[in-house]
């Protein structure tokens, strides 16, 4: 376990790790181990993309960082503390979006506040302000059900982002929109994560999705899940988006990954 | 309805059956039926007396008493059932036995705990009504999409604000539901539970009327309660079509 985390190259963008798994194990129902003693560190300010084949357990590692699982052995530390359950340090954006039907775009954005128990105004404020972020202004009073399934997962992203979390977890966020959408939503997190600086942990089944907006992609070998490698894409982040997609560093990085994965799907 | 190319209003069939009722009344076959015009000149009459107006305070406040009862403790069980495993297993049987049940057996045995009086009569309403509310209350809550629950707790929702602000709203189409089909069993509870305790309310009346073969005053009170008990499960539906469009768009 140990040479295991040391294999764990330091990023270079990484600063200190604010989310940290020590052995972290979860089998289901006693018999099915979706995660092998994961010993992971995501560092401040970094995106970190969880990657893997489908039931490798990703979603899983994200849900116990998020507190809404609980590891069969092992610790999860954000910030130093222990993980026992949700907190409000921690933000989640939902692949099936996870929207109140019965309530507006302004109130889905305020609804993380509105559990707090911010007053009204102060939360319809910074719920305003950050529809605008990630640009659905003049939405405010639609539901969801008149949005479009990329405008959904904003609202999700914006309720995320207004309860002012230190780390965004996004569980396949961008899976359930169309292609044309799914790339405007990558340059948009792109764009508020340098507005943000938040931590983000991304979860994915897609190569190119990760290589383009992470700053560090963990590989997860198949069930029972297991880090098999951590990849660090040296991409330039100010270029163009299409310029970065046709990047050579891009496209090598997504083979590199591509052969890393290969094994587990043959 | 369109007869020789006019448009007919809904419940014009209605006026025809009234009309066939009328001649059958008219003549005299059967001294149970008596003219539909007789039986509207009754219930004019009906509706002004003091006993009818005793009897229809006495029914609407049994009725509501039961109804209250049978909603405040029809959906907090339903919701338990529909979160909580254990409590399914342990109480699913009952209900679903309940829920089938002819009630109308037990009325008497309700009569000899709560005596003559009112309180058998709520009593009979609320065991009528309880039984569906649970029932999809319990299906309501259980068809609730996990991530919504999750997105609650991962947000920091407390137990009472994630039943408060998200469960009892998703499952607000089916509790609607088993609150109509709850309150047309209720008015069911009223009537049976007045007739077999037969000294108060519209029991009181049904039993005077009949024992003395007052058919026009019958058939008036009858057709007043036939009415009373659409017009309830009519709002409730109205109800039910205002947040029906979020029921289809549920995720």
């Amino acid at each position: 376990m140990q040479a295991l985390r040391e294999e764990i190259p330091p990023s270079a963008a990484a600063g200190p790790a604010i989310v940290e798994l020590r052995g972290v194990s979860k089998v289901y129902d006693g018999r099915v181990e979706a995660l092998r003693a994961v010993d992971l560190a995501f560092p401040e300010g970094a995106l970190t993309t969880l990657l893997g084949p489908s039931g490798c357990g990703k979603t899983t590692l994200l849900k116990i960082i998020a507190g809404l699982l609980e590891p069969s052995a092992g610790e999860v530390f954000v910030q130093g503390a222990r993980v026992t359950g949700p907190g409000a340090e921690r933000a989640f954006v939902f692949q099936d979006f996870a929207l109140l039907p019965w309530a507006t775009v302004l109130r889905n954005v305020a609804f993380g506040l509105e559990l707090r128990g911010t007053a009204r105004a102060a939360r319809e404020e910074t719920a305003r302000h950050y529809i605008a972020q990630v640009g659905l202004s003049g939405f405010e009073d639609s539901y969801p059900h008149e949005l479009s399934g990329g405008m959904r997962q904003r609202v999700g992203l914006a309720r995320a982002l207004a309860v002012d979390a230190h780390v965004l977890l996004m569980d396949e966020p961008f899976s359930a929109v169309d292609e044309q959408t799914r790339r405007k939503f990558q340059e948009d997190l792109l764009r508020l994560r340098e507005l943000e600086k938040k931590t983000f942990i991304f979860v994915t089944h897609s190569i190119e999705e990760a290589v383009y907006v992470s700053d560090r992609i963990v590989l997860l070998s198949r069930r029972p899940g297991r880090v098999s490698q951590v990849v660090v894409p040296e991409i330039a982040r100010d270029a163009a988006p299409d310029e970065i997609r046709r990047d050579p560093h891009y496209l090598d990085t997504v083979e590199e990954i591509w052969r890393g994965l290969r094994q587990y799907v043959e | 309805m369109v007869v020789f190319g006019i448009r007919l209003p809904l419940f014009s069939s209605l006026l025809l059956w009234c009309l066939a009722w009328e001649v059958l009344g008219r003549a005299e076959l059967v001294f149970l039926i008596p003219p539909f015009s007789a039986v509207l000149v009754a219930l004019g009459g009906l509706v002004q007396t003091a006993k009818f107006a005793a009897a229809a305070q006495t029914t609407l406040v049994s009725f509501g008493l039961g109804m209250l009862l049978a909603i405040a403790a029809g959906v907090p069980l339903g919701l338990l059932m529909g979160r909580v495993a254990a409590a399914d297993r342990l109480l699913g049987m009952w209900v679903n036995l309940f829920v089938s049940a002819p009630l109308t057996a037990l009325v008497p045995v309700i009569m000899i705990l709560f005596g003559l009086g009112q309180a058998t009569i709520v009593v009979t309403v609320f065991l009528f009504a309880v039984w569906i509310i649970v029932l999809d209350t319990r299906a309501g809550v259980a068809h609730i999409s996990g991530s919504l629950v999750e997105m609650g707790r991962s947000f920091g929702a407390r137990p009472w604000q994630l039943y408060g602000k998200i469960i009892l709203w998703a499952a607000l189409p089916e509790i609607l539901a088993g609150l109509r089909l709850g309150l047309i069993r209720g008015v069911k509870g009223v009537v049976i539970g007045q007739l077999l305790v037969s000294v108060i309310g519209f029991g009181e009346l049904f039993e005077l009327y009949s024992r003395n073969f007052l058919m026009e005053e019958f058939w008036a009170l009858t057709i007043l309660l036939f009415a009373f008990a659409m017009v309830v499960s009519e709002a409730v539906g109205l109800i039910e079509k205002r947040i029906e469009y979020y029921a289809g768009v549920r995720q």
